[in-house]
């Protein structure tokens, strides 16, 4: 499945810092490594300027409430030049927080406000983490599985 | 000079930046979307731009309903282009599956996205060539998209929201006429986009209205994430429909059009070049079009196996993508949408700074947004 490499010379620079996941169906372009969360810069930084994987294509987040780390953050990104696909995922409990990309790709700004307006994800080192597609003043987070879909279950 | 009036200009005549708030209801934003500016005299120093009016939480709908009733949702999100975003869904539930789709029905996808990419193309330049003053652009692009629309309908009985790409192929056979009707207004449609050039493209003003406006180089532009044609404007060569392709685009030969500077005006080029290449592929798509099934053997009811993909096309206004995460139900578990217009909007900050006022309609017009794909 990973016919360059990219996993091997991962492994080589940050050791169990990152672990491969099995990838749906084996597909290449859904190649996926879960990173330790204090090395989610550096990683994303050396895939950027080694790897040249140069395009951060989406940044979102997904609650799984059963189990222990209840928070999975996931990248998105692309290689441009090699046009290849990597997924990062970066696991997290309640009330932890992830270090933010945005020093790496500029466009992570508006990615992790979202994943902070609907997950209630903490980005440290984000410059104007707030609310983006709901109003200042909203209760919770919609998008985790304990919220409501509809008023009357409220 | 006279003591008091001396006194005027040195005290009393301060010159500051004042906040001007354009927006969320304002003609020229093309739905309801916010800017705050901060203004020195008639130059923008700063922006902030405020969204989410629209926002009618469609991911979270889409973990209520099941796999093929969320088709319908994304009608609704970039809703001039909505064969665009069934697609693109579509494709990832598909690679979730691992089904085979029947040539026939690749053949009419890729028709349908192709027509979707001129007619969306079509509203962005009629609207973009009236916010910048030329109206007769507007008149002349809205005929033409009422042919594309008329098509669909053909297809599908709806004007905009057509639900027509179905899991596993599409929904109904092309209906009689249909192809003679796609290809009498194939033959009619390069001369229009002459027409529009004629307007436009040596127009003084036009030039005056959109060189040099809105520039952004490549490299940032790739930082802020931008894709599609206003990517392409700034030179990058990426149109997922080359570097993965989905579908059949790889049995089609097209050009990627891309500018030099990625001003407002390269952009323009860049659209006006990819509707001709559009037609190019509609034409090759419609004379290989071979007879056979258009759907291919689904369940009745879908439930792919537990894991995630993420598939994205090249939507008319970019890198559309969609994350989709099962666990085995009949609901998918996490539906993400990575949509170009929103994405697109973030680099908007950067490339209204130092520019005057009248040239924030400009920039928002360059840049091909829909609200409803932003706000989601």
């Amino acid at each position: 499945m990973d016919n360059d490499g990219i996993a091997k010379r991962l492994a080589e620079k940050f050791g169990d810092a990152i672990e491969s996941a099995p990838a749906h169906r084996d597909l290449e372009s859904e190649l996926t490594f879960i990173v330790k969360t204090n090395k989610i810069v550096e990683v994303c930084d050396y895939l950027k300027k080694e790897e040249k994987f140069n395009f951060l294509s989406d940044l979102c987040g997904v609650h799984y409430p059963d189990r222990d780390k209840k928070f999975e953050v996931v990248y998105h990104l692309f290689s441009i030049e090699r046009k290849k696909r990597v997924r990062l995922k970066v696991r997290l409990g309640m009330g932890e927080s992830v270090p933010s990309v945005t020093g790496v790709w500029a466009t992570a700004d508006w990615h992790e406000r979202e994943c902070y307006d609907m997950l209630g994800i903490n980005f440290t080192g984000h410059p104007n983490l707030k609310r983006i597609l709901l109003t200042d003043d909203f209760q919770g987070h919609p998008l985790r599985k304990d919220f409501p879909y509809r008023s009357e279950d409220a | 000079m006279p003591e008091k009036i001396k006194n005027s200009e040195s005290e009393d005549f301060k010159t500051e930046e004042i906040i001007v708030n354009m927006g969320p209801q304002h003609p020229s934003t093309h739905g309801v979307l916010r800017l705050i500016l901060t203004l020195d005299g008639e130059v923008v120093k700063d922006c902030e731009v405020v969204i989410g009016y629209l926002h009618r939480g469609v991911e979270k709908l889409c973990e209520q309903r099941d796999y093929r009733q969320n088709i319908v949702y994304t009608d609704r999100l970039d809703y001039v282009a909505s064969m665009s975003n069934n697609l693109a869904y579509v494709l990832a539930v598909e690679k979730l599956l691992g089904v085979e789709i029947p040539e026939r029905a690749e053949y009419i996808r890729v028709i349908c996205a192709e027509l979707q990419r001129i007619a969306s193309h079509l509203l962005w330049l009629g609207t973009h060539a009236m916010d910048i003053g030329a109206v007769t652009v507007f008149l002349y692009c809205f005929r033409e998209r009422e042919d594309i629309l008329d098509l669909f309908e053909m297809l599908s009985g709806a004007r905009l929201t057509y639900n027509y790409i179905h899991i596993g192929g599409v929904a109904a056979d092309l209906p009689d006429g249909f192809v003679e009707k796609a290809k009498k207004f194939l033959d009619t449609f390069p001369a229009h986009i002459d027409e529009y050039e004629q307007l436009l493209s040596k127009n003084r003003m036009w030039l005056d209205r959109t060189v040099d406006i809105g520039v952004i180089s490549g490299e940032d532009a790739i930082d802020l994430g931008l894709s599609g044609p206003s990517l392409r404007g700034s030179g990058v060569k990426w149109d997922v429909r080359k570097a993965e392709p989905y579908s059949i685009y790889d049995r089609f030969d097209f050009k990627v059009p891309i500018g030099s500077k990625g001003d407002t005006y390269d952009r323009y080029i860049v659209r006006l070049e990819e509707m001709r290449q559009s037609v190019k592929i509609v034409k090759d798509a419609l004379s290989q079009i071979p007879d056979g099934e258009i759907m291919a053997k689904v369940p009745r009811i879908i439930k792919p196996p537990e894991g995630e993909v993420y598939r994205s096309i090249e939507a008319p206004k970019g890198e559309l993508g969609f994350y989709i995460v099962s666990d085995g139900s009949d609901k998918p578990y996490r539906v993400k949408i990575r949509p170009p217009s929103f994405v697109n909007l973030e680099s908007f900050k950067k490339m209204v700074q130092g520019h005057l006022v009248a040239d924030v309609i400009a920039i928002i017009g360059t840049l091909d947004i829909v609200l409803g794909e932003v706000d989601r």
